[in-house]
């Protein structure tokens, strides 16, 4: 058996599994830097990216995992507050130094919170996860420490360089976000299709049979709660540091962690591609239905009507895409892809 | 490669969208971040309603200023931060940008970088980041009219002025009943440096967000026996508070609200309970004021009205919005004077907001005698010296109480320098001299 398996991954290389991802490399590092608009970079690229990487730790905790989590805002929180404190506080901190900092707090919080999670499951956890959401939102809001005294709460995005290099210009930011995200997208893909990433769906699929085949399952859990909140936290570096360039509590608020979990679910369970293809749909989608219906519709009626209407499209879209595909738009997508396949061949 | 679809489908979009609006020679445009849905949305289309109507006022009336046509656009932001900053990016490649006037607190910190680097003024009236006042740090931020430490300030003088002047303050007790969100929060040190001041006797309770439930703060309010209370309040928080009060018997009549708990939206649901309750505002409401008579006759006479319930003209939003529609604008004339009467980039703009001094003379000119006070702005000081006025609510609408007061400026500006200085340090900021605010970048 094991020589066999071996063999098979000895087998002629897959050019085409390798010709996406060097599209995309291209791309995110050639063309976009040097053709994209500010507006493209600022209001579409720097949200999609930071959320895209918040759902990739979300789904390796619900999607992978099974541990159904509301949460994900206030470990972003958590993320750029500790962030934004270690590089006030200690002086001359590189900037990659503080977001790995940034994630384990975040990580540290995500475990602690996560303790309920051995005796809790599905909607109970869920709501024990809520708890996270309330009192970090509670805790940063009340201990001014934590925002540097600011009387208003709201703290402003420090100046950020690497090398000597200013990243603060859009182009700066959207390089140091897409690295980042790539980096642990990366890192995640290797995890999941690893021993560690093959016990956390033996822990969703099956709980009991996953202890009784002697998987860890208490570490196994706590480990992916440790390991989805660094993301999430570093996520929440980026929402904070590149995209808002602000940082305040109520930004990182209920609705965010629905978002991000509306996200998975869209994009697709247990897959990193649907965290990507949810963002997308859930960042990109009402700006453009909203830059569409503006265009058509602007001189008739109010920015309110029309921003109500696209809620009624988008919602819509939302539960035909869901009919079409329970299993999200990577599936959807995957199907698309088999269909032209064999047509064309 | 769906996303990447979409991508292009949204730049074809926006370039569409930015060919229609270019505008040609002679044009003065606004960007609106302007919210008509979500749970702001009373004080949003009050706000934007009354700005929009004064710009078209100024358009239907004097054919633009000096000639000079108003132009806009809007993008809803539902008082959400990322979509204000979508709504600044998509907006912002628009030539002649006079200024941003967000009216989220939210927003405008997202922006003050932004702005910043753009060089075009952001006008936050009677709201904002406090330290903003001092323009030796915050070259393009305006808090015009009123920042919440010079609130705090007013309203201390005006429950002095009713108990009879500053120094029959002590021994008294006030309650300060405020939301529990940054913005809440933001003026407990002030209260607290009065109170040392003047000797009355404080204690400051928070409601959690949203606040629809008061009932153990108004219990402990009940048991402490003030003498006033200070609602601090936002959105369903002031309503509630109200019938709260009447529930366990504290008088509505001594209860102040403050600039965002002012409006008839926090009053009406409270029905009777509201009676007698007192608010500060900078700018009066009622539709007797001759430019709201104006704007009645000329504007929605032809149809132009952006306000779909006429009975909110005059209300304390659309009122807000006309004057700032009347700052936005008399700052553009001031600059044109220096300037010359064409489009003007927005460091131009920023140097007649720099300049924009309107004494109660003028302000009578504009046909607002009354609806507000006076402002002068300078390069340091961007607030402006806005007097503050009080309203009662009679059950039906409000009156005003009390003259114009004045806050405590001097008292507060050195609280305002040491946190401008400490964002200015933690920035790396240049701290900006009176030349190098006569220093304007016209294209």
């Amino acid at each position: 058996m094991a020589v066999q398996a071996l063999d098979a991954s000895r087998a002629p290389i897959d050019w085409q599994k390798f010709a996406l991802p060097a599209v995309l490399i291209v791309v995110a590092y050639g063309l976009i830097p040097a053709y994209a608009s500010s507006y493209l970079v600022e209001a579409i690229l720097l949200p999609f990216l930071a959320l895209s990487l918040a759902a990739v730790g979300l789904n390796l905790l619900t999607g992978y995992c099974g541990q159904l989590s509301l949460g994900s805002s206030a470990f972003m929180a958590v993320g750029a507050f500790a962030a934004y404190n270690f590089n006030l506080r200690v002086e001359g901190l590189p900037l990659a130094v503080t977001m790995i900092l940034a994630g384990i707090s975040a990580a540290g919080i995500g475990v602690v919170f996560g303790l309920p999670s051995l005796r809790l499951r599905g909607f109970y956890l869920a709501v024990s996860t809520l708890a996270a959401q309330f009192f970090v939102q509670w805790a940063l809001t009340k201990f001014g420490w934590f925002s540097n005294d600011n009387p208003s709460g709201v703290i402003s995005a420090p100046r950020m360089a690497v090398a000597g290099f200013s990243l603060d210009g859009a182009t700066g930011r959207y390089l140091l976000s897409v690295t980042a995200v790539i980096a642990l997208t990366a890192l995640v893909w290797r995890l999941v299709n690893s021993a560690t990433g093959r016990n956390f769906i033996a822990v969703r699929d099956n709980e009991t049979a996953a202890r009784v085949i002697g998987v860890p399952v208490l570490r196994t859990k706590l480990l992916a709660f440790a390991i989805s909140s660094f993301i999430i936290g570093v996520a929440g570096v980026l929402w904070a540091f590149t995209y808002l360039r602000t940082v305040e509590p109520a930004g990182f608020n209920l609705d965010r962690s629905f978002q991000i979990l509306f996200i998975i679910i869209i994009g697709g369970l247990a897959s990193i591609r649907g965290a990507f293809l949810g963002a997308a749909f859930i960042v990109v989608f009402p700006l453009f239905l909203s830059r569409f219906g503006a265009f058509v519709f602007g001189g008739l009626f109010d920015s309110g009507v029309l921003d109500m209407s696209q809620r009624i499209v988008l919602g819509a879209l939302i539960i035909i895409f869901l009919i079409a595909e329970p299993n999200g738009l990577s599936a959807l997508f995957d199907r698309l892809k088999r269909r032209i396949g064999s047509r064309s061949s | 490669m769906t996303f990447f679809s979409h991508l292009r489908k949204a730049a074809i979009a926006t370039a569409f969208v930015l060919g229609a609006t270019a505008v040609h020679a002679d044009e003065q445009y606004f960007p609106l971040q302007s919210y008509r849905v979500g749970p702001y949305a009373a004080g949003g289309t009050g706000f934007f309603g009354g700005f929009i109507d004064y710009l078209n006022l100024i358009n239907i009336r004097d054919g633009g200023v000096n000639g000079v046509k108003l132009t806009w656009s809007e993008g809803e932001t539902q008082y959400e931060v990322e979509k204000g900053v979508e709504v600044y990016e998509r907006l912002k490649s628009n030539p002649g940008i006079a200024a941003w006037n967000p009216l989220s607190v939210g927003i405008a910190y997202a922006m003050i970088d932004r702005i910043t680097d753009d060089k075009v003024p952001l006008i936050t009236i009677n709201h904002g980041r406090t330290d903003t006042t001092d323009g030796r740090v915050f070259p393009y931020v305006f808090p015009l009219l009123l920042n919440p430490y010079s609130e705090t300030s007013g309203i201390v003088n005006y429950i002095a002025s009713k108990e009879g002047g500053l120094d029959k303050l002590k021994g008294k007790k006030i309650v300060v009943l405020y939301h529990g969100s940054p913005y809440g929060k933001e003026t407990i040190p002030i209260y607290e440096l009065l109170s040392q001041k003047y000797g009355f006797e404080l204690s400051q309770i928070e409601v959690p967000h949203p606040g629809n439930e008061q009932q153990a703060q108004w219990l402990t309010i009940r048991r402490e026996h003030p003498d006033y209370v200070v609602l601090r309040g936002w959105g369903v928080m002031n309503p509630v508070a109200l019938k709260t009060a009447q529930k366990t018997g504290f008088p509505a009549d001594h209860i102040v609200g403050n600039v965002w708990s002012n409006s008839e939206e926090d009053v009406i649901p409270a029905g009777d309970a509201a009676k007698g309750y007192t608010a500060i505002t900078t700018q009066a409401s009622g539709e007797q004021y001759p430019v709201v008579q104006e704007i009645v006759k000329t504007v929605y006479g032809a149809g132009k009205g952006n306000l779909e319930d006429k009975s909110r003209i005059g209300s304390v939003y659309h009122n807000l919005g006309i004057v700032n529609g009347i700052l936005n604008v008399e700052a553009v004339r001031i600059a044109q004077v220096k300037f010359g009467n064409r489009t003007l980039t927005g460091d131009e703009v920023r140097w007649g907001v720099e300049h924009l001094k309107l004494d109660p003379a003028r302000v009578e000119a504009l046909g607002a005698k009354d609806l507000f006070h006076s402002i002068n702005v300078s390069w340091d000081n961007h607030e402006g010296d806005g007097y503050v006025t009080f309203q009662q609510w009679d059950g039906k609408k409000w009156n005003v109480v009390s003259d114009w007061i004045a806050p405590d400026w001097k008292l507060l500006r050195p609280i305002i320098e040491k946190s401008s200085e400490a964002y200015a340090k933690e920035k790396g900021l240049k701290i900006r001299t009176a030349e190098d605010a006569e220093a304007v970048v016209s294209n």
